[in-house]
């Protein structure tokens, strides 16, 4: 019988808020079980918001995450506008969810250059990330900086969208829409891609349900659920769009759920701009919000994010409490890596998109003498072991690629 | 200067190796500089590329306001590079704290934790803000040796 060995993966693993730790158990090659520990990235936010008025607090919130900035910016701002009944003017809801959505292309986009480079498809990582600059740049123009946008305000949006940025916006759109039609046709005729991502990291309709997974990751076993639609926040009650779900529960079946839900974006964005109605940007909002808790839900790119604030009629909230939705996936990640192999470790992690932007992890055994030096990976290491492994075992090569170039 | 001296600064020069590490960063500015690496911004133009392993790295390119959680982490990175390196301090946060400062789990700074070279300012500093300073920082590292070259000559 193999021995068995543990394998601290992390800690700094620069998620959202919560950054984790996973301890993985090998028999042999095989995962035998993973503890997942989180916590390490702590700044300790949420009492740093009590000790600054609402306003202050949206601009701190926004750094919870420089990739979803515009979703936890915006599911705090809706729950304090609920505690201060404050309804925000048309135009600024549809302002809100056209920032959300391009916020949505940038963050997909860059989730399938890092799967692409988990996996050693390093052409498709450079692609998407040329793609991404487009959105970047839209962004930029928009809203005056690439991340952290600090486009909401308490009641409303600070910035128009004039007419010529419409025009910028929909001809960016379409480019990227052909862009995007070439990723479906890799995701779903691809052989080696295909090949390489089915059946890795499987995690049923039910455990999927069980573990509470949210966004991509639970859609992709086929839980129908997307708060833009249950729960219609900012302008998303009157676009029309489809809730992209998928029935592989596996890698592959996230990433063919981003990358349709780019599609979608598309089309929501279209929608958005054609309706865009006239009217004043905000309204005024009171300094000190009324006594009170209010719950707020919103459809981040990764999935559920839910923001708690507690008011107790001062200028100052009293508790603010974030659920960011990889807290809600990185459960999951335990039972989708039950008894699959090492080399598969990278890209299941990964694929909850747990923002897996940075390299060196360190990876060191620690209960194992015996063999002290193979035993001590980084990151990068193991994602080169995990590129060799399929090389050797599955035939699995993306330099050998040859129809990619369109 | 011998000639192998002269050879070596010659490729530090012309290939600093970076490595990225986030203390505590929102990823905000981790993801600008993966973006300084991919095809619209492409840093490899300037010979340097991302390293895994501080050992092979000539510039720590670290973010975030340093969690006391990873101090001690970012210190032993730091040590385990080898000499000559440089510390260049990547956005508001990794310079001063920002809108992180004060907060009970930060040290608000990279420089509370190790010596830096070079602060980027911005929140995220944008791509072409850390070339820059990659850039900026190989200049001023070529001025003080061409000084230290020429004081040697004179003091012979
Ligand atoms: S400087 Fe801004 S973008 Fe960069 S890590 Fe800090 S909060 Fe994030």
């Amino acid at each position: 019988m193999s021995k068995k060995v543990v394998i601290p993966i992390g800690p700094q693993h620069p998620a959202l808020k919560e950054p984790a730790s996973f301890d993985v158990t090998l028999k042999g090659e095989r995962v035998a079980d993973i503890l997942v520990k989180v916590g390490y990235n702590h700044r300790g936010i949420e009492k740093a918001c009590e000790e600054r008025t609402f306003l202050q607090s949206v601009y701190l919130v926004e750094r919870v995450c420089g990739i979803c900035s515009h979703s936890h910016s915006t599911c705090f701002i809706q729950a304090i506008e609920e505690l201060a009944n404050l309804k925000i003017p048309p135009r600024a809801a549809y302002i809100r969810s056209l920032i959300g959505e391009l916020e949505r292309i940038h963050s997909h986009l860059l989730w399938l250059g890092v799967a692409a480079h988990e996996i050693g498809f390093d052409t498709l990582l450079m692609y998407s990330w040329r793609d991404r600059e487009i959105v970047m740049d839209l962004l930029a123009l928009l809203t005056g900086n690439r991340v952290n946008y600090a486009v909401n305000v308490i009641g409303g949006v600070r910035k128009d969208v004039s007419e010529e940025e419409k025009d910028q916006i929909l001809k960016a759109v379409d480019i990227l829409e052909e862009r995007t039609k070439y990723y479906v046709q890799v995701a779903t005729e691809e052989v080696t891609l295909i090949e390489r991502l089915s059946k890795v990291g499987y995690i049923s309709h039910e455990d999927a349900l069980k573990y509470g997974a949210v966004g991509p990751t639970g859609r992709a076993s086929g839980i129908k659920r997307d708060i833009r639609k249950d729960d219609p926040y900012a302008a998303y009650g009157e676009v029309d769009f489809e809730v992209i779900t998928d029935d592989h529960c596996d890698v592959y079946g996230r990433a063919v759920v981003r990358v349709k839900e780019l599609m979608q974006s598309y089309s929501i964005i279209r929608q958005l701009l054609k309706k865009l109605p006239q009217g004043p940007l905000s309204v005024v909002a009171p300094r000190l919000i009324p006594a009170g808790e209010a719950v707020s839900r919103y459809e981040a790119p990764r999935g559920e994010d839910i923001h708690f604030v507690k008011s107790n009629g001062t200028d100052k909230p009293e508790r603010v409490k974030l659920r960011a939705p990889t807290l809600a996936n990185v459960q999951s990640v335990a039972k989708m890596l039950e008894d699959g192999y090492l080399a598969d470790v990278p890209i299941v992690i990964a694929a909850i998109d747990p923002c897996f932007s940075c390299t060196d992890r360190m990876i060191v055994a620690v209960n194992n003498v015996s063999t002290a030096k193979e035993d001590r990976m980084d990151w990068k290491t193991l994602r080169e072991f995990s590129i060799d492994w399929y090389k050797k075992n599955r035939g699995v090569d993306f330099t050998k690629l040859k129809k990619l170039d369109k | 200067m011998k000639i192998i001296d002269k050879v070596i600064n010659w490729a530090r020069l012309k290939s600093p190796w970076v490595i990225h590490f986030n203390a505590g960063a929102c990823n905000g500015c981790d993801i600008e500089v993966v973006a300084a690496l991919t095809p619209t911004y492409d840093i490899e133009r300037f010979g340097s590329i991302l390293r895994g392993t501080p050992r092979h790295a000539d510039v720590l390119l670290c973010s975030g306001p340093v969690t006391r959680q990873l101090k001690d982490r970012l210190v032993r990175i730091y040590e385990q590079m080898p000499e000559p390196k440089f510390v260049i301090a990547i956005g508001a946060c990794a310079c001063s704290g920002g809108a992180i400062d004060g907060c009970y789990s930060v040290v608000s700074g990279v420089d509370q934790a190790v010596p830096v070279s070079m602060y980027i300012p911005g929140c995220p500093a944008s791509p072409d803000a850390i070339i820059d300073g990659v850039v900026k920082l190989l200049k001023s590292y070529e001025d003080s040796l061409k000084q230290a070259d020429e004081k040697n000559e004179n003091g012979k």
